[in-house]
Parts: structure tokens; C-alpha cells; sequence
């Protein structure tokens, strides 16, 4: 039996290489916030970050710390807390190559990286300036029936997903629940890293209902134990989000400079119980 | 309890009385006005209307993640969603991108999120937008996010079906692709509309002022909708009137 991938933060981290094109998923379904700041203590540069939808402070971060050179997306924002400043600046100042999407586009390019097909077919985008920004898409004509075009869109690949789940086992095999988009990551990335907030002794395949919502150690490449993984962003109905830090973030990302001063304080701290 | 509505009270219940007769509605991201109007329309509807609140845990069924809403919406089983815009023009265009020529824009927003899709599908799109000045309601959109009709031979079930300001409510006539002015929320006048307006729509002479919440309506906002709000919108539930 291969060995299960349990590791430590700094590891994790490091699977995730130079140039990847790496994907994460919006605020609703686990963030891995945790091994983001890992992320930026290795120094990671030129990632491509696909965003699952969309993504909110997790991007942002990347984007102020230099991280990416590239942002697939249909939005940036911090919801509630108002406009991803780093984000906005860096597209301001022409730093960040931006591929627009929309929600819907993502889902079905990584659904045919799932399937290992090279494209999909899409409703909807046609008079768009989101399709007439996108040289990658197509619009074919419906080869079934006559006068009806439809778009078609390349396959997402990411090299690496990474996301922050409540369960793991010690097989490698990792709870996400409802969050299903995640499962379809999992499947169409070439790789998978995730941090939990536990890990069990139990296999979680054996349990009858749990198993449709595991996602099976054949997919998954690095787990780390990293207790509030998410904060300060909500996760699911364990914890809420952590409405100071994150007005903090928003007000503090306005100039580089105080981000900056945002980054030193976040990077000191060892885990998120520090600052919470 | 005050007998009065607050001005975002009004705007909810306008947008439960957009819903009659839909079976399935969803909200979605940083829509909290439009969840709260779904969700007193769930609540009028005795029992008849399935709601979906994106965000929320106990006000959302889905278990197929984040395809799941995209997937229903091109089947044609979400009745009625809702969109906004940073811009909106007299074509119902609307624009999430930014002001300025893409992609050396004067301001940036977040982006397109599913409005490039779900425009196209689910039949009766409201445009839903708080602000209503020549900023917002503007002569053409910078950036179309999602174009307001299309040619014939683009598979379109879906589209504008009526727009919501703070100034009032427009329907749209999608064969004719302008709107008209439906209503005009109390203590604004249509001259206010005009004024706020960058293109042209239809009115008649005698304008209707949008009837103010029924005294029940008010009581159910307050004592059922405004704490199933708060499970997707905590700070937004807090801000209602209790």
C-alpha cells in the first residue's frame, strides 16, 4: 500500500513549484489560508492561479506578495469588506496578467480536464466582452443542429490544487462534504495538497456516510494538519469568519506600503491561533 | 415595531412582489437584498417557492457544488436570479469589469462572476441595483459583461425581465430593448429618474409611485425573513430594522 501523504506545513508548500499553475477555490468551500502564508515565506513566484470560482483575500495576498503572474478568474473582491486592493492595483499598474472568466467557464473547463477531453462546449457568453477578450475560446457551430452557435472553451489543467478540508484520514483519503467543486478539482488537477483541520485514525471510505463525500488518497499528493487552516476566513460551520482581522487586511492592502507592514506582522506569526 | 419601512425594507419586499408565481429562485454572490427579497417571497408564497441563497447553509439545498446553480439555470429550472452592474445602459447591458477602455480601465471591479451565462438562461433576470445615478445608469457600458438581447439565432430562453433602483422599477421590453419606467419609489419624483438617467426609457405621464409595504408584509420581514437572512449576510440582518 503506498504511504499515506502526511506532512508538515513547510512541505506542503514546497510541492507547490515555481510557474505552476495552481488552483484554489472561492471563500464558501475551504480556503487554505495557512499554507498560503507558506506560500509567500518560500518565495514562491510566476504561479498561475486559477480561481474557482472566484477568489477573495487568499488572491489578493498572493497578487500584494508577488506571487503570481498570471489570475484566471470571474472576480476578485472581498465581498462585504469591499474591493481586493492589491488585486486592483496590480492590474492598475499593469503587473498581473489577467485572464477574465466567468463563473460557469471555470466549472466546465475543469470539468473537461476531468474527463480528459481537450474542450467543452458552453452556453451563454456570446456578445460578451468576456468571449471577445478570450482568444483561447471559440464559437463553433452546434454540429448536430444548423444556425446555432455555441461556445467552446480549452480544458483547465491546473499542475496543483489546494484547498483546507475538516477531515483527513491517515490513508490519504480527505473529507469535503458538500463542497463538491472540490472533488472536481481534485479529479482535473495533476496534483492535489490540502490541509485539514483533523485527522482520523479511521478510514473514511468505510464509512458509509461519509464516503460519497471523500475524495480518495489516488488523488491526493500532500496533507497537512493545520488546526484553523482557513482563518481568517469563515469555514464552513466550524468556525465564522474573523470580521476584525479581515478589516484589518482590507484597510491596511489600500497602499503597498501598508500591506507591506500587513505581510511582516502575518508572516511572524507561526499559526493562526497567534493572531486570533 | 415602526409603522414606516426604511428605504432597503421597500426595496425587499418590491423584489418579493418581482417573484410571484416563480418555483425556484436563487441568489447570488454579495446579493443580500435580493436574498432577503427572495426569502420573504419563499415565506408569501405559502410554501409553493423553493428559494437558494449562494452563501448561505441553511437556506441552500445544492450538493453539487458550484456547477450545480449553472447546470439548473441551462436546464431551465431556476425560474428567476438576480444581476447588478457598475454600469448599466438603456440596452440592459450590463458591465462588472470596470469604467474606462478595457483593459486600461479608470476603476476596476471584482469581474464578471456567472453573469455571462446565467443572463442567457434563466427567464426572468432582475437587475438589481441600489445606486441609481449617471454614474451607474449609463448611455453604453464600458465593458459588456453580458449584452442585454441578442440576434435570433442565439440560444437565449433567459434575459432582462425588470430593473430595481433606489429610484424606482423599470420593466424591459426585450423586443424593443428599452425600458420603462414602472414606478417611482416615495418621495422621488420621475424627474429624479430623468435626471439620474444617462439614457432614455419610456414612461407614461402619470407616473405610479411604488406602493409601500403592506403592514403584514413589514411584520413577516421582520420576524421571519430578517433572521433567515443572517445566515448568509450576518452584518446585513443586523443593519435591518428589528
Amino acid at each position: 500500500m503506498p504511504t499515506a501523504p502526511l506532512c508538515e506545513l513547510p512541505a506542503l508548500a514546497a510541492m507547490i513549484m515555481d510557474g505552476a499553475k495552481l488552483a484554489v477555490p472561492s471563500d464558501n468551500s475551504g480556503v487554505a489560508m495557512a499554507a498560503t502564508r507558506e506560500l509567500v515565506r518560500r518565495g514562491a513566484r510566476g504561479l498561475h492561479l486559477v480561481c474557482v470560482p472566484v477568489s477573495g483575500m487568499q488572491a489578493d495576498v498572493m497578487i500584494g506578495a508577488g506571487l503570481l503572474s498570471t489570475i484566471e478568474t470571474s472576480a476578485v473582491s472581498l465581498a462585504e469588506f469591499g474591493v481586493a486592493p492589491r488585486f486592483t492595483a496590480a492590474l492598475r499598474d499593469k503587473k498581473l496578467r489577467m485572464l477574465e472568466s466567468t463563473c460557469p467557464a471555470i466549472h466546465a473547463a475543469l470539468q473537461a480536464a476531468q474527463k480528459g477531453v481537450p474542450f467543452t462546449p458552453l452556453r451563454g457568453l456570446i456578445g460578451s466582452d468576456v468571449l471577445t477578450h478570450r482568444p483561447d475560446w471559440k464559437v463553433i457551430d452546434n454540429p448536430f443542429q444548423t444556425d446555432d452557435p455555441i461556445v467552446v472553451l480549452p480544458a483547465i489543467q491546473p499542475d496543483i490544487a489546494l484547498f483546507h478540508a475538516p477531515l483527513a484520514d491517515r490513508y490519504g483519503n480527505v473529507f469535503i462534504g458538500r463542497w463538491r467543486e472540490l472533488l472536481t478539482l481534485a479529479h482535473a488537477a495533476r496534483r492535489t495538497v490540502v490541509t485539514v483541520e483533523r485527522i482520523t485514525d479511521h478510514n473514511l471510505l468505510e464509512d458509509i456516510e461519509r464516503s460519497p463525500g471523500v475524495i480518495p488518497a489516488l488523488y491526493v499528493s500532500g496533507i497537512a494538519e493545520v488546526e484553523r487552516g482557513a482563518w481568517p476566513l469563515r469555514f464552513g460551520a466550524e468556525y465564522p469568519a474573523d470580521e476584525p482581522a479581515i478589516e484589518n487586511y482590507a484597510a491596511a492592502a489600500r497602499t503597498k506600503a501598508g500591506f507591506e507592514s500587513w505581510l511582516e506582522a502575518w508572516l511572524a506569526h507561526d499559526s493562526a491561533q497567534a493572531l486570533a | 415595531m415602526s409603522a414606516a419601512s426604511s428605504p432597503v425594507e421597500l426595496l425587499i419586499v418590491v423584489i418579493a412582489r418581482l417573484l410571484e408565481g416563480c418555483r425556484h429562485v436563487v441568489t447570488g454572490a454579495s446579493s443580500p437584498i435580493p436574498g432577503a427579497g427572495a426569502l420573504l417571497a419563499r415565506e408569501l408564497s405559502g410554501g409553493a417557492l423553493r428559494v437558494n441563497v449562494l452563501g448561505a447553509t441553511r437556506n441552500n439545498s445544492f450538493t453539487n457544488g458550484g456547477v450545480e446553480l449553472f447546470d439548473l439555470a441551462a436546464q431551465g429550472r431556476i425560474d428567476a436570479f438576480f444581476l447588478g452592474g457598475g454600469q448599466i445602459d438603456g440596452q440592459a447591458n450590463i458591465n462588472l469589469v470596470g469604467a474606462g477602455p478595457y483593459p486600461d480601465l479608470e476603476v476596476r471591479w471584482p469581474g464578471s462572476f456567472g453573469s455571462a451565462y446565467l443572463y442567457f438562461l434563466v427567464p426572468r433576470v432582475i437587475l438589481f441595483r441600489e445606486e441609481h445615478t449617471r454614474r451607474v445608469m449609463v448611455s453604453r457600458v464600458d465593458f459588456i459583461s453580458a449584452p442585454g438581447v441578442s440576434p435570433s439565432n442565439v440560444h437565449r430562453p433567459g434575459g432582462p425581465y425588470k430593473m430595481v433602483t433606489g429610484l424606482g422599477v423599470f420593466a424591459f421590453d426585450r423586443a424593443r430593448s428599452r425600458f420603462r419606467l414602472e414606478s417611482v419609489h416615495p418621495g422621488h419624483s420621475v424627474q429624479d429618474v430623468v435626471d439620474n438617467t444617462g439614457f432614455d426609457f419610456d414612461r407614461s405621464e402619470d407616473p405610479v409611485v411604488t406602493p409601500p409595504p403592506e403592514p403584514e408584509v413589514l411584520r413577516l420581514l421582520r420576524r421571519r425573513v430578517r433572521g433567515e437572512i443572517a445566515d448568509a449576510y450576518p452584518r446585513f440582518a443586523a443593519s435591518l430594522p428589528s
